[in-house]
């Protein structure tokens, strides 16, 4: 039992995707604008993470070696063009508000990553547990980074706007993205490694 | 005259890493040594600009007639990408040895840059307007000139990056900001520098 529930919690510090891994650094850039922006690209890629790593695991045995990677990646593709029409069907807004970087789950490296790592050579109830695990590591993540940044960017947490006017423009725009994701692993560098 | 247009906005204004986060992991996975960094930008060079060519030609003559490039676009890009990559290796490898030597080890790695399949998507999806001209859909010869001239943005950035990264590398930092970190951080004061040609076009 222990060992399912770390399955689960190990995404959180000790396999984090973004501060330990380093893995898909795009959308985590990119969509961090605002808190529920880096909420909704999160959950996404949690969707695509959990199915994907289901049935990579059901079908690992039987995909010839010599083609896994391909065979993979079209899995990932199906899944990831199912959460695009899902998503234009209802909700169109987040959708475009994420616009490009939804098609681009395909090759987030997170997800890859994972189905080769692990959902290739394990059983399918724990692959399941480790795409959520790994799921909810990577939302978290983007949500702290989309935190604050727009606290920084636009004053505001979740849309609820604490300051009259603008913020640090700069940290809703691309050169905040960077600065912030960099201090936060500084952050992360020196809590996780105490 | 749109031409220059479209290429100094994708190389300066829109820069692919640096505004757009586009293929950002190979971009920080590869630029520790400004050698590699420069490998690494002409096989990507190579790459975005043939892959933007093939995908706008198969969507616009075989997806878009027959209905298909609402659910098929994401899945048929990928695959030709990656058929694609592993081809040029193996006409390179007979063609061109000592490219195929200087590219070899990047060729691969390309598959998963998301620079690719993002100019790709982004080239027959959305609309695009330079110089205050009106949006418009890019016609073959604008999309070719746009993968091109983004791609050399791509690689702009990489080699400013591992060059200051080599800088980086020989000095002493702070124990926590050690490796990726203090890179990230010059790549948001890099990125604060590119925002200074916003505006030009």
């Amino acid at each position: 039992m222990a060992n399912k529930l770390s399955l689960i919690t190990k995404g959180l510090v000790k396999e984090n995707p973004t501060f330990v891994l380093v893995l898909g650094m795009c959308p985590t850039l990119a969509t961090t604008t605002s808190a529920v922006n880096g909420l909704e690209m999160g959950l996404a890629t949690m969707f695509v993470l959990i199915l994907s790593n289901i049935v990579i695991s059901l079908i690992a045995p039987v995909v010839p070696d010599k083609v896994h990677i391909p065979a993979y990646i079209v899995v990932i593709a199906t899944f990831v063009t199912l959460l695009q029409l899902l998503m234009q069907a209802f909700t169109p807004d987040v959708y475009a508000t994420l616009g490009l970087f939804i098609p681009l789950i395909v090759v987030n490296c997170i997800v890859l990553g994972r189905a080769e790592a692990f959902a290739s050579k394990n059983s399918v109830g724990d692959s399941a547990l480790d795409g959520i695990g790994i799921g909810i590591g990577f939302t978290l993540t983007l949500t702290v980074i989309g935190i604050v940044r727009e606290i920084l960017g636009s004053g505001s947490i979740f849309g609820w706007k604490f300051i009259a006017g603008d913020g640090i423009l700069a940290f809703v725009m691309a050169p905040g993205a960077f600065l912030v994701l960099g201090y936060l692993m500084v952050l992360f560098n020196k809590l996780a490694k105490k | 005259m749109e031409y220059f247009l479209i290429i100094i906005s994708a190389i300066f204004v829109n820069n692919i890493v640096l505004a757009q986060f586009l293929g950002v992991c190979p971009f920080l996975g590869v630029s520790n040594k400004l050698s590699t960094a420069t490998g690494m930008s002409g096989a990507v060079c190579f790459v975005i600009t043939l892959a933007t060519v093939v995908t706008y030609l198969i969507n616009q003559y075989l997806l878009v007639p027959f209905g298909l490039d609402k659910f098929m676009q994401t899945i048929v890009f990928i695959l030709v990408i990656a058929a694609l990559v592993q081809t040029v290796e193996i006409v390179l490898k007979k063609i061109s040895p000592s490219l195929y030597q200087a590219l070899g080890i990047f060729l691969p790695l390309i598959t998963t840059n998301c620079a690719v399949l993002g100019v790709a998507i982004n080239v027959v999806t959305k609309e695009f307007s330079f110089g205050g001209g009106a949006a418009h859909m890019m016609g073959l010869g604008e999309a070719t000139v746009y993968a091109l001239a983004t791609s050399l943005g791509y690689g702009l950035a990489m080699i400013l990056f591992a060059g200051m990264r080599e800088h980086l590398a020989a000095n002493e930092v702070p124990k926590a900001f050690k490796g990726l970190p203090i890179a990230m951080i010059t790549v948001g004061i890099m990125a604060m520098a590119f925002l200074g040609f916003s505006g030009i076009v």
